[in-house]
């Protein structure tokens, strides 16, 4: 859970806000990340359900979103149930999308023409309510299109992931204006695991919460999806810098 | 004909009479190539042509053969189609295009069917049934596509038989010197009516699609409709909207007692200056649920233009499968998964069914050939692509849409290379994985035989992961080029 600020009147406050956006009427569920480092930082102790988020990646990484993409792979694999994704750009090579847990039968694709098309077709597929999951790439997100899409998600309890991608860099920065979405995070590709061999060990993402509704923001190093879309902390960090000397050691053997 | 036809090879000709005399009326590739022409009387081709094929000309059977590919046509493309004797079939295609992926592609598909069933056919696309006609017989390709509002431009181009006018009043135009449709179009009319009447100015407006030409369409015997009159013409967007769901619910009844559920609705609009509009929507299961198809159909109203009003709305399903009661589970036990076939239709009709897709796994090491694209509503396949044991060998989450050429400085035959640049930019590589050995496919292209890709999985110095490889194995010019390039981007 959230760390309490102790102060009754600001649990109280809070409690009546909650009220006052009608979460109270709704069974509010999440879906948590299974590390407790990142659960402790959002609301409910995860990634809410029925609710938008937002995602784009760090440096290049805004432009191709690959880690962006598969960073919602995992999110979308760990939901369960059918996942819609909408795209403009036919770039998203389904088996790295199986390798973090999101298997082809469970995926259905839309190819909008537009950027208007992708956020109809985004809200079609949050208000269905038969989906676990709605992904979308999208370039602008205007406050009423995240709006309506907020409410979509509401509506039906499916969580919708919105990954921002835009054509060239100088377009990210609409990244920092205001949305109506619960959580915004941004994704961006670290060196990798570092292996006593040669070799590319496991991908590390530097992941940064940029926005929380009624949380904070953070940063957190963390290491790439697993075969079933679930992010892990690297062992250094779990075991202390113990474990590199060990793995130093079994490669000397 | 079945076993009855003639060979393909042997020239054939249909005869007929023409006033007193038996001319011929048409002849095939092989009986032209011998020198036969269409009203060249028949007893001069026999006697031209040994071993020919002389056949009755009927018109009543061609009548009735082109008035059941006119239903053909309706059942498979738009709700608007008849026949256009002698020869032809006029479509109106309007808001029926996106379910064939576009224009072009429904325009090359109805070729393409049709040659495989025999029939050789042109076709247009144009503003107007005119034009349409005109570009279909005189145009310069089998299937074109006339963009929106440049016929009356493209069509002046055209010989002046492409207007649909009798026969003898193309010969006295030619005779004062016209040859084209753009002469006869800078002409001023006054004296062309005096002297050719009015039929002339016609056909060339129609052409030109300034004179409307309402499409007579055929009806299918047997279809199920439902239709509504209206005392005083209606435009507003409500109303139709109130009277579409009300059509729907009579169709659906209509539907259920025949046990059917509809896989293409048409509602047409016939409006009061004669002309119909409709709207056309496809499903990917049979539906009988009369909310969802409203919905749909509700979904493409912006489509149409009411004009001055409309005064009969008919829906009709065009396309209508078996469809049973089936009993859902009960909610005692466990609730029912929501299906989204619903969802499927909405977005089809929305982006077109083309644009809708799941990826299934193909046995191929080929990256860009291991998926292919299957339907949204497929049954599971229940595969996924295979992981080699222990590890598998990561995918990149983007794959560029052609693999793009880098320049590197790598050691052959077996190294990663140590830089390389990629768009504008040099990048230096820190670690690397491979290489994976993927081989031509020969049994697809003899060229692949020896062809080899040597895939790395390389990081540079930021932290940024890419998939890259060498076309062949470093030590032998026959199995590629020894070039890199960069395939796909990691997360």
């Amino acid at each position: 859970m959230r760390t309490s600020t102790g102060l009754p009147i600001v649990e109280e406050l809070r409690e009546r806000i909650q009220r006052l956006e009608g979460a109270a009427a709704r069974r509010r569920t999440v879906l948590p990340f299974g590390i407790k480092a990142i659960d402790r930082h959002l609301p409910g102790g995860g990634l809410a359900l029925g609710a938008l988020h937002e995602v784009a990646g760090g440096g290049n990484g805004a432009i191709n979103g690959a880690a962006a993409a598969l960073f919602a792979a995992g999110i979308a694999a760990r939901a369960g149930g059918k996942v819609l994704w909408c795209i403009t750009r036919p770039d998203l090579f389904a088996p790295a999308l199986a390798q973090a847990g999101l298997v082809p039968d469970r995926v259905i694709y839309v190819e909008a023409g537009d950027e208007k098309a992708v956020l109809a077709c985004f809200e079609e597929g949050l208000r269905h309510g038969g989906l676990g999951a709605v992904v979308a790439e999208a370039a602008r997100l205007s406050m009423t299109a995240s709006r309506r899409l907020q409410l979509a998600a509401e509506s039906s309890g499916a969580i919708g992931i919105a990954i921002r991608r835009w054509r060239r860099h100088t377009e990210a920065a609409d990244f920092g204006q205001p949305t109506a979405s619960v959580t915004r995070w941004r994704v961006s590709a670290l060196p990798a695991t570092q292996l006593p061999v040669p070799g590319v060990g496991r991908a590390r993402w530097q992941l940064e919460l940029i926005r929380c509704r009624a949380g904070e923001s953070a940063d957190f190093e963390v290491e790439a999806c697993d075969a079933k879309g679930r992010l892990a902390l690297p062992a250094e960090l779990v075991h202390g810098p113990g474990q590199r000397e060990i793995g130093r050691r079994r490669a000397a053997h | 004909m079945g076993g009855a036809a003639p060979p393909t090879e042997a020239p054939l000709v249909l005869v007929g009479c023409e006033g007193r005399r038996r001319v011929v009326l048409a002849a095939d590739a092989a009986a032209r190539r011998a020198g036969l022409r269409v009203g060249m009387p028949a007893a001069k081709a026999q006697a031209l042509v040994p071993g020919l094929i002389v056949r009755d000309a009927e018109p009543a059977a061609d009548a009735e053969a082109l008035d059941q590919l006119a239903l053909w046509a309706l059942r498979r493309y738009a709700p608007v189609a008849a026949a256009d004797p002698p020869d032809g079939l006029v479509i109106d295609t309007t808001g029926a295009a996106h379910l064939h992926g576009g224009e072009d592609a429904m325009l090359q598909g109805m070729v393409e069917r049709l040659a495989a069933s025999g029939i050789a056919t042109r076709a247009a696309l144009a503003d107007s049934w005119g034009a349409a006609h005109a570009f279909a017989r005189y145009g310069a390709r089998p299937a074109v596509v006339i963009p929106a509002e440049e016929s009356e431009k493209a069509i002046l181009d055209l010989p002046i038989a492409a207007l649909r006018l009798p026969k003898n009043m193309v010969e006295d135009l030619s005779v004062l010197g016209f040859e084209r449709i753009g002469e006869l179009a800078a002409k001023p009319r006054a004296p062309l009516a005096l002297r050719f009447g009015p039929e002339l100015g016609r056909r060339l407006d129609q052409a030109m699609g300034r004179l409307s030409e309402p499409i007579d369409p055929v009806r299918q015997p047997d279809l199920i409709e439902a239709q509504c009159v209206f005392a005083e013409p209606i435009g507003a967007a409500e109303t139709i909207a109130r009277t579409t769901s009300k059509l729907v619910t009579q169709l659906c009844e209509m539907l259920e007692t025949k046990g059917l559920g509809a896989r293409r609705l048409d509602l047409l609009f016939h409006r009061v200056d004669n002309r119909i509009e409709a709207i056309c929507i496809g499903t990917a299961l049979p539906v009988r649920d009369a909310k969802r198809l409203t919905r749909l159909l509700c979904d493409k109203f912006e489509a149409i233009d009411p004009g001055f009003g409309i005064e009969i709305m008919r829906l009709a399903a065009t396309l209508a499968e078996p469809l049973a009661q089936k009993q859902t589970i009960s909610s005692l036990i466990e609730e029912p998964e929501a299906g989204v076939s619903g969802l499927i239709d909405t977005l089809a009709n929305r982006v077109g069914e083309q644009h809708l897709y799941r990826f299934a796994p193909v046995a191929s090491d080929v990256p860009e050939r291991s998926v292919q694209k299957i339907a949204p509503a497929a049954p599971d396949t229940g595969e996924t692509w295979p992981d080699p044991w222990p590890d598998p060998w990561p995918r990149p989450s983007r794959l560029l849409p052609a693999p793009e050429p880098i320049e590197t400085v790598a050691l052959l035959p077996d190294h990663p290379p140590v830089s390389f640049t990629w768009r504008g930019m040099r990048r230096r590589v820190k670690c690397a994985d491979g290489p994976e050995r993927v081989f031509g496919e020969w049994w697809k292209r003899d060229a692949e035989l020896s062809a080899v890709r040597d895939y790395f999985r390389i990081e540079d110095e930021a932290g940024e992961r890419f998939w890259i490889y060498r076309a062949g194995d470093g030590e032998d010019a026959a199995t590629g080029s020894h070039r890199w390039f960069l395939h796909g981007i990691f997360g």
